[in-house]
């Protein structure tokens, strides 16, 4: 029997994203300045220096701090930050010396991407999503944050539309900086939960 | 769908690839991806449950070997031929070579006819249920016990919305399980939280 399937090499991603581009574009699905303003978004607007202004704001002001923990989408909000419509719910988990938080998302990549920026290439990757619900105290010892024996760890797989978000300890040596002073420590990696934010 | 993306617990991987303050993208192509996925939903091409299962219905060989954002594409590009949009053969045609492209959908499923609210403090169950279709329950908690620790509003039900089945909008709950009933004598101590949906739980009994 003749077989008329020809086995073709898989074109290079390159070419694969040009060619969906160019198909959806002669729909008008892909108009150059949505995409643009969508670029502009997921690398100038969706910045952890979003969640960074939150943590700073909830060191500085406990008043803040107690909205923030009871309500996070409302809270973010009094900052001018917004959530997706499809994130109606942002939960902040407060570390403290004998509680340590980390989150994931085991199935995918699931974060607030808006208040924590998009997340990084290890957040998604196989190693994290399968073992730091299982190993997660071993993986974040690898990680460089090797945790007393008496700290309990609490891990939050994202796999619902709730999101999350870690409210690092403060640096004992930074109380009274100012807001602006703050929120230039605080790195997305402490928002995640797997590093402290050092202050230096 | 027990499908590779389903990783919590998965033993053999190695060290996170970790670098402090690793950027969210690499690539030109990346960033564009990202904006021609995002631009689909905003115009209702397809909704974010159908994004995730395209995702998850990638052959196994291909998911564990792409990028993150070859599975974004592969997904944007899988929805756009199931929805008519374009051809496979337009696209490989415009690409110059194979387009690998997601594995057909298997039917979903609308809300548990016996679900029932629960509230913070209530011990729960995951129910020891498998689907052929999409569903936002990780294997790792199926059949175990924990206790409610959250409630969220109530979300459009996955296991119906990946598959254009109408259903009720259902609440999560985040259930807080003990890492070692999730894998008796061999998982670090902690405790771990999962977001729920309401038709994945029934009520446990007073002993976990």
């Amino acid at each position: 029997m003749p077989d008329d399937r020809v086995v073709k090499r898989t074109a290079p991603v390159e070419a694969r994203v040009e060619a969906i581009q160019g198909a959806l574009a002669e729909r008008g699905l892909a108009d150059a300045a949505a995409i643009e303003d969508l670029a502009h978004k997921a690398q100038e607007e969706w910045i952890p220096r979003n969640g960074a202004r939150v943590v700073a704001r909830a060191w500085a002001d406990p008043a803040f701090k107690a909205r923030l923990l009871a309500n996070g989408r409302d809270a973010v909000a009094e900052l001018g930050l917004a959530m997706p419509a499809h994130h109606r719910h942002l939960v902040v988990l407060e570390n403290t010396p004998k509680v340590q938080n980390v989150i994931c998302c085991t199935l995918c990549s699931c974060t607030a991407f808006t208040i924590i920026g998009l997340p990084p290439d290890w957040y998604k990757d196989l190693a994290y999503r399968s073992r730091v619900v299982r190993e997660s105290r071993t993986v974040l010892r690898e990680m460089g944050l090797d945790l007393a024996p008496d700290v309990e760890v609490r891990v939050w797989d994202t796999t619902a539309d709730t999101r999350y978000m870690v409210l690092p300890e403060q640096p004992a040596h930074t109380r009274g900086w100012s807001e602006e002073q703050l929120a230039a420590i605080v790195t997305r990696d402490s928002m995640i939960g797997v590093a402290r934010v050092q202050g230096t | 769908m027990d499908g590779m993306h389903d990783l919590g617990g998965k033993q053999g991987f190695g060290p996170v690839r970790y670098t402090h303050n690793a950027t969210a993208f690499h690539e030109r192509w990346e960033v564009l991806v990202n904006s021609l996925y995002g631009n689909a939903v905003r115009h209702g091409v397809f909704n974010m449950d159908e994004y995730r299962h395209a995702i998850e219905r990638m052959d196994p060989r291909h998911y564990v070997t792409a990028s993150y954002y070859e599975r974004s594409l592969t997904s944007l590009a899988s929805l756009c031929v199931e929805k008519g949009l374009v051809s496979r053969e337009e696209l490989e045609r415009r690409a110059q070579g194979a387009f690998p492209l997601a594995m057909p959908s298997a039917p979903g499923r609308g809300n548990a006819p016996t679900r029932q609210q629960f509230a913070i403090g209530d011990r729960v169950r995951v129910r020891d249920e498998s689907v052929p279709g999409h569903m936002r329950m990780p294997g790792y908690v199926r059949g175990k016990a924990g206790v409610v620790v959250g409630i969220s509003p109530a979300y459009p039900f996955p296991d119906a919305h990946a598959h254009g089945i109408h259903s009720d909008d259902e609440p999560t709950y985040d259930v807080r399980f003990r890492s070692e009933d999730l894998w008796p004598g061999s998982a670090d101590p902690a405790l771990v939280h999962v977001g729920l949906f309401e038709s994945y739980l029934e009520p446990a009994g007073q002993s976990a």
